[in-house]
């Protein structure tokens, strides 16, 4: 499997994504530059977190308007697998590739701790080596992680099992509705979440429950 | 050359936590009975065309394209 990151002014998590999936593929990952339209062929890009564009209008409004977000949408229409986290879940909300809005959150406060999440849909590309149900540790960093959609849009993510991720057990850091904490497209090809799981896939990093997620997408789940 | 003003205020229905925070530091400020607030933004822009209605149409664009979200906000728009 051949992956690709995407880096844009103001992304700060890129090297922690291309470390895990250079750890979890054995491959180091091809990196995209902003304003790149002819992308290489991969099975994977990734676009990761951080403070694009300074966060300037609303989280992510300004990378998602940028030309590699263009060449994105086509390769993601093509059926290329697309993955945001953290900056880039609101980009690829922005950029109308995911669902519904993320704002600030309820408690206006960044937050930046371990949460708990619900796998809510394991039969995806993203999630097949988990289990319908599963809870795993996930750290989390942002200030507008608060999911939104309007309710006729919210059922019917929740009908068509686009809920992905739900934050579990009370740990639900900044009142998203549903305690949605990640949410795929109708076709199951691009997934957002909020949560950072490129941050807990080893033991230095206390924790290897993130992993799963990479392995599921990059199909390298262990026999 | 026209100036023109737009103004972005989330939908209603849509939550706004910030709004509820200024809420309570005015009431904290001894301003009683200040209810419902709700935070925006405002846009001054200086277009260099004469064309009003040109004007119009590409404001309007400019907002479903990037001044506004409008999966949570509404936008309106006002010609000086």
């Amino acid at each position: 499997m051949k992956s690709a990151v995407v880096q844009l002014p103001g992304l700060n998590r890129d090297r922690d994504m291309i470390a895990a999936l250079t750890k979890i593929s054995g491959t180091a990952p091809v990196t995209v530059w902003q304003t790149e339209t002819d992308l290489p062929d991969v099975d994977l890009i990734v676009i990761p977190g951080g403070f694009s564009y300074g966060d300037y209008l609303r989280c992510g409004a300004i990378a998602a308007r940028m030309p590699v977000m263009q060449a994105i949408k086509a390769k993601a229409e093509a059926g290329v697998k697309v993955l945001g986290v953290c900056n880039g879940f609101q980009i690829l909300l922005e950029a109308g590739l995911l669902p519904g809005a993320l704002m600030r959150n309820a408690s206006l406060k960044f937050v930046c701790r371990e949460v708990k999440l619900e796998v809510a849909n394991a039969e995806t590309d993203f999630t097949r080596a988990y289990e319908k149900g599963q809870i795993i540790r996930c750290p989390v960093a942002h200030h507008d992680g608060n999911f939104f959609a309007d309710a006729e849009t919210l059922a019917t993510i929740e009908g068509n099992g686009q809920v992905v991720f739900r934050y579990a057990e009370g740990t639900n850091p900044n009142g998203s509705l549903n305690d949605i904490a990640g949410v795929m497209n109708a076709k199951g090809n691009v997934l957002g979440l909020m949560p950072h799981p490129e941050n807990l896939i080893e033991a230095a990093h206390g924790g290897s429950d993130g992993r799963g997620l990479f392995a599921s997408v990059l199909d390298v789940i262990a026999a | 050359m026209i100036k023109a003003r737009v103004t972005v205020t989330l939908k209603n229905g849509v939550l706004d936590p910030q709004g509820k925070a200024i809420e309570g530091a005015l009431g904290s400020l001894g301003f009683e009975g200040v209810g419902a607030i709700r935070q925006g933004k405002v846009f001054d822009l200086e277009l260099q065309t004469a064309d009003r209605a040109k004007a119009e149409a590409d404001l309007k664009a400019m907002c479903d394209k990037l001044l506004a979200n409008t999966v949570i906000e509404n936008y309106t728009i006002a010609l000086a």
